[in-house]
């Protein structure tokens, strides 16, 4: 497994090679710093601590936290994740070339917040006509039986906060690599706002424990 | 936003500049089944829409009597060549009035390089 962390700067639409107009994310990707390795014997686990996005000004990182990326000698970071990955020492650099072009990668990122939102918008809910005398439009409808069951089934779609999640978007494409600017060029989109924070895996994590 | 601007431009084509108003001859690649040909496209650029890499152009021509417009994205891989074959002069980004004009009335005043 190879993993990197990025951040979502936008979209835009690029002429491919057929001839097609195709949806493009670019990412910052990278460079990421190798912090800490975690070791069976120790941690139970293995896993690498990397570090993206160099913190401009040193005196907001807490004190703790300036140790611990001094232990790295490496700076001070404002995006800090495990990761799964082979290869990797402490110390060392991770840049996006370690993806090429017609990769499938698994993004993972936080959605946006959409706020309190309703069941249509939340649980796609068909709701009610909208004319002809309808009072019932955008509601939720009836939400159980009577005697049985007496209560409401787990799980059931009812309005409430929506978005800001973590999401993973599977099987998306890498449509091209600027190695020299660590950008990365993805067919479609990932989760979150622009300039929000990414983590970047090659091949699917389905099933995999993070 | 800077970042994606730069990747636009690095897929862009290099296009003739021609603005609103000007007569183009546009040639684009068709594709019959197997085969390719080219296909030529002449008329008055009406309007100029779009940013980046999505920017559009739309051409009218009158065939055979009857008004045709056509809708190009400057950019397509497809639009082998784009030839300004006459500028004209007009006042107005976009030239929706011609649609309800005919004969002389559709006649774009052209550029006069002597007075500048």
């Amino acid at each position: 497994m190879k993993s990197i962390l990025g951040k979502k700067l936008g979209m835009t639409q690029v002429f491919a090679g057929d001839d097609r107009l195709v949806p493009i994310t670019v990412i910052e990707a990278g460079p990421c710093k190798v912090l800490q390795a975690k070791v069976m014997d120790k941690d139970g686990y293995e896993a690498f601590q990397i570090g993206f996005d160099t913190v401009k000004k040193e005196k907001n990182v807490s004190k703790a936290m300036m140790g611990h990326f001094k232990k790295a000698s490496a700076s001070a970071y404002r995006f800090v994740k495990e990761v799964k990955m082979e290869g990797a020492e402490t110390g060392g650099d991770i840049t996006v070339d370690i993806f090429s072009k017609g990769d499938k990668l698994s993004v993972t990122g936080t959605s946006k917040g959409k706020g309190f939102q309703g069941v249509m918008k939340r649980h796609n809910y068909k709701g009610g006509p909208e004319s002809h005398g309808s009072m019932f439009k955008r509601e939720p409808g009836s939400i159980g039986s009577s005697a049985y069951p007496s209560r409401v089934w787990k799980n059931k779609g009812m309005p409430g906060h929506m978005g800001t999640e973590r999401v993973t978007i599977q099987n998306i494409e890498v449509f091209d690599i600027k190695k020299d600017q660590n950008l990365l060029l993805v067919k479609g989109a990932v989760p979150g706002a622009n300039g929000s924070y990414l983590i970047i895996t090659l091949g699917s994590t389905a099933g995999k424990k993070e | 936003m800077n970042a994606i601007k730069i990747i636009e431009e690095s897929y862009k084509k290099e296009i003739p500049p021609f603005n609103v108003g000007d007569t183009v001859k546009v040639t684009m690649r068709v594709k019959e089944g197997e085969k390719e040909r080219l296909q030529s496209f002449e008329g008055a650029v009406i309007g100029r829409r779009g940013s980046g890499t999505r920017e559009t152009f739309r051409v009218r021509k009158i065939s055979y009597g009857v008004g045709v417009e056509k809708i190009f994205p400057i950019h397509s891989p497809l639009i082998e060549k784009i030839k300004v074959v006459k500028e004209g002069k007009v006042r107005r980004a976009k030239l929706y009035y011609l649609r309800d004009k005919k004969g002389k009335a559709t006649k774009i005043k052209e550029k006069s390089f002597n007075k500048t």
